[in-house]
């Protein structure tokens, strides 16, 4: 820990209608890992973005390794031995796994492309990253995490001296974070400057050196991870003392009251061929029922045939005790029955299209076309909600793209909402979001619970769904394995039941 | 959204104003407009007149290019509808009925056309750059068979008003584009035709998820479309008297595209501007009555026309217009800070 590798020094970025970074110092030493803080919004990304040349900066400088930079993109700071993993894996899964390695920098003689040089090559890297894989296979045959390992063994294969991991654990499961942090530390013994960023408070204690914390685009601080506690973090990063969670579970109706209400949704023998077997659920008006399950459990599906996303080829569905069928989303949409996606990019946002369009877009489809609503009755709405989900920048004419992850899915909590649904289903809310919107959305469902909304939530973290549901439907292997009421139940008991399938 | 709007129409704008200029440079008699008759003549309108048909096209191909389609059937419905108007007439040459049986039956046919296609692209999820292919190729075969080969040759005064008729000094043909975009502009501004269809295009599946029923409105633009081209159809056999099946509308889907690209609609779908469509029509139109009214040799125009495009795409390229503003910033020294720029939806 001698002498600084790299130094930002007053880092100002401005969007329109937006500072993004004012007067932010960062430093990085080589041979440690230096996690970067802050909610969504803070300007982590922009920052990253600055220093990869992505984004160029209003004010302030940065130099690497005593020399002033200013790359002119990413490929211009890899070349200066600046790599960055990002946090969607950034790979074609279509190649092999030694081609995604060498992509671009295929050993070649005369232009053709030396195939076992190559694989020798991917071979090599990955074995510093302890991954012994065949480097032949098609990568999309992989693990996520394994993705995540060829990802930065590929950001590896140039002469890295800072690697840069944006959110790399936000998609692993326990053993997968394991193993990646794991590297991590012994990518640090071989002396990489490593900037480390991620939601998970105990992963970043558990392999942090030091830690700058950001706070809507402003520096908080810089920390050695031994001089401060979990607790103090959580505060400097959302500004002020942190909510205690626990009273959340007071607040809502009691599982015997949601017991006594009427059934909204009645799911008998519901499947559907390679998503999920066929499974029967009540789901009473006013009830949280939490969904547990590994990925590629079935617990998505399990959602998406609740909606209509998808069509179920057996079973049928009762609505108020009247026989329906969701064939479509727009059926779903009818029946007031509202579906957020796990995936915000793909299967939410039009990111193209502003905060204002993308809120009132599923209560415009329920309406029709014929029937729009006034300009005045959307600025009204999104106004609204803008301000009752906080959402960051609070500009209704904002393009969604630009918004950061957390208020990216406050917007599209907003357009379900609106819609006034009587079910409302939440898949994986708080994936990749900051603390402080995590406890805002977890507080929203009780809230919600509380007025008589039924609710299903899917996380991959137990405690979410343990804290927040009346009942508990375990998947296993694309079935229902359990259904269990939420008194006395522990995160053990449901781990156990994910993991073993024992019928409970 | 103003500010924006006026921001993306403002290259194709400028382009037109600066070929105009052009044009009263080289021949000051270029913006005469005389009256003669109780009509206006003029290269001012001949321009609008001549680009009329163009313009419809160019304004249901938005639609389409909005919903990240393409419509390359277009030229082929304007044969057919042409084909089949001129024929109910040339059978019965008896005035305003007989006109009014063939403009019903030719954009009746026009719709079924669209149909066609929408249910290709929506029902069967076939690209819609093969689907239109389909017609764009078998539609001058049919218009041949309506027409069994031959011009078909008119005269009818009701008829030919279509193409070349006035109403109140005005050619008809301006008229008929001018309301078809005043209807088109209320269409999807007013309703909220506009919103659900640049969430389809820009992304189909969380419109879907959200509610949206894509499939019914995407059949609808191509529908919209092909009328479009239809009433293109009755405009351009009606100002020359006659329907040609091999040549009416040949490549008008090209411009149509050209029209809808340089008025700021990108092809990968989403937002999109009518007017910037109609602009972009404009600009095309104008690009040839210029060759015309200059005396440069016609084999020129497809060349001069590709050489303005080419211009206006480039200042509409973000990434064009930051070269042109910034050098690369040399290592050594800090970036020399960008002007804030919009971030564009047309990025």
């Amino acid at each position: 820990m001698s002498t600084e590798l790299l130094t930002m020094t007053g880092i100002r970025k401005e969007f329109p209608g937006v500072l993004a970074l004012d007067g932010v110092d960062f430093r990085l030493f080589p041979g440690e890992v230096h996690a970067l803080m802050g909610e969504n919004g803070a300007g982590k990304s922009t920052l990253i973005k600055v220093l990869t040349g992505v984004y160029g900066v209003d004010a302030g400088t940065t130099t690497l390794a005593g020399t002033a930079v200013a790359f002119g993109g990413p490929g211009e700071a890899q070349q200066a031995g600046v790599s960055t993993v990002y946090q969607e894996v950034n790979l074609c899964p279509n190649l092999s796994v030694a081609e995604n390695v060498c992509l671009g920098r295929e050993p070649r003689r005369f232009g053709r492309i030396q195939w076992g040089p190559m694989r020798r090559r991917a071979e090599e890297l990955l074995a510093r990253l302890d991954v012994h894989v065949d480097v032949s296979a098609e990568l999309s045959t992989c693990s996520i995490a394994v993705q995540q390992l060829v990802a930065i063994a590929r950001a590896l294969d140039v002469e890295a001296r800072v690697l840069v991991l944006d959110e790399p654990t936000s998609s692993l499961d326990t053993g997968e974070v394991e193993q990646l942090l794991k590297v991590v530390r012994s990518l640090r013994e071989q002396g990489l400057a490593i900037l480390f960023v991620s939601h998970f408070i105990d992963q970043v204690f558990a392999v942090a050196d030091r830690m700058t914390v950001l706070r809507n685009g402003k520096l908080i601080g810089e920390y050695r991870t031994a001089d401060i506690t979990p607790v103090e973090l959580v505060t400097k990063m959302i500004g002020k003392e942190l909510q205690v969670l626990e009273t959340l579970e007071d607040s809502g109706p009691t599982r015997a009251e949601v017991a006594g209400a009427p059934v909204l949704l009645s799911a008998e023998d519901l499947g559907r061929k390679g998503g999920v077997e066929p499974f029967s659920l009540d789901i009473h008006a006013g009830e949280v029922v939490g969904l547990a399950g590994l990925l590629g459990s079935g617990r998505t599906e399990l959602a998406r045939l609740l909606f209509g996303a998808d069509h179920a080829d057996t079973g049928s569905v009762k609505i108020d005790g009247n026989a329906t069928s969701l064939r479509t989303p727009r059926a779903g949409l009818d029946h007031r029955i509202a579906f957020l996606s796990e995936n915000r990019k793909s299967e939410g946002l039009v990111e193209e299209l502003t905060v204002r369009e993308n809120i009132v877009l599923a209560l415009q489809a329920s309406r029709g076309w014929a029937r729009p609503l006034s300009r005045r009755r959307q600025d009204e709405i999104a106004r609204k909600y803008i301000k009752t989900l906080d959402i960051r920048p609070a500009d209704p004419e904002a393009l969604v793209g630009n918004l950061s992850g957390g208020n990216q899915q406050k917007v599209l909590l907003a357009r379900w909402l609106i819609t006034e649904p009587r079910l409302l289903i939440l898949d994986e809310p708080t994936r990749g979001i900051d603390i402080g919107a995590k406890t805002e959305i977890q507080r929203l469902v009780t809230q919600l619970s509380a007025d008589g909304m039924a609710v299903v939530y899917i996380s991959a973290e137990l405690e979410e769904v343990l804290r927040l549901s009346h009942r508990v439907v375990v998947l296993r292997d694309r079935k229902v394995v359990a259904k269990r009421e939420n008194q006395g139940l522990t995160a053990d008991d449901v781990m156990a039941t994910m993991a073993e399938g024992v019928q409970a | 959204m103003t500010g924006l709007t006026k921001k993306r129409l403002f290259w194709p704008v400028v382009a037109l104003l600066v070929l105009l200029l052009g044009d009263l440079i080289a021949s000051p008699s270029f913006f005469k407009i005389e009256l003669r008759d109780g009509h206006l003549y003029g290269n001012l309108v001949d321009i609008l007149k001549n680009g009329a048909p163009l313009i419809l096209i160019a304004i249901g191909m938005t639609l389409v290019i909005a919903t990240r389609g393409i419509d390359l059937s277009v030229g082929a419905v304007v044969a057919i509808s042409g084909s089949l108007a001129c024929l109910w007439i040339a059978d019965h040459p008896d005035g305003l009925g007989a006109t009014l049986v063939a403009v019903g039956l030719a954009l009746g046919l026009s719709l079924v056309l669209g149909v066609w296609n929408g249910w290709l692209v929506a029902a069967l999820g076939i690209q819609p750059i093969i689907a239109t292919l389909i017609l764009m190729v078998a539609g001058r075969g049919i218009a041949q068979l309506i027409s069994g080969g031959q011009i078909i040759t008119i005269n009818s005064a009701p008829y030919e008003w279509i193409g070349s008729g006035f109403v109140l000094t005005l050619p008809s043909a301006i008229l008929i584009a001018l309301a078809v975009f005043v209807l088109a502009s209320l269409l999807v501004r007013r309703s909220a035709l506009g919103l659900l269809v640049e969430a389809v295009g820009g992304n189909p599946e969380a419109s879907r998820l959200a509610g949206l029923r894509s499939a019914r409105l995407t059949w609808l633009v191509y529908v919209f479309c092909a009328l479009c081209a239809g009433i293109a159809g009755l405009m351009i056999s009606a100002n020359v008297h006659s329907a040609d099946a091999n040549h009416a509308g040949l490549f008008i889907e090209l411009d149509a595209i050209l029209a809808v690209v340089v008025g700021g609609t990108q092809l990968t779908g989403g937002r999109f501007s009518v007017g910037g469509a109609v602009i972009g029509a404009l600009l095309i139109q104008t690009l040839t009555t210029t060759v015309y009214a200059l005396g440069i040799p016609p084999e020129a125009i497809m060349l001069f026309k590709a050489v303005v495009v080419l211009a206006v795409c480039l200042l509409q390229s973000p990434a064009f217009r930051r070269r042109l503003r910034r050098r690369p910033p040399r290592p050594g020294q800090p970036a020399p800070a960008p002007a804030p720029e919009k971030v564009e939806v047309t990025a």
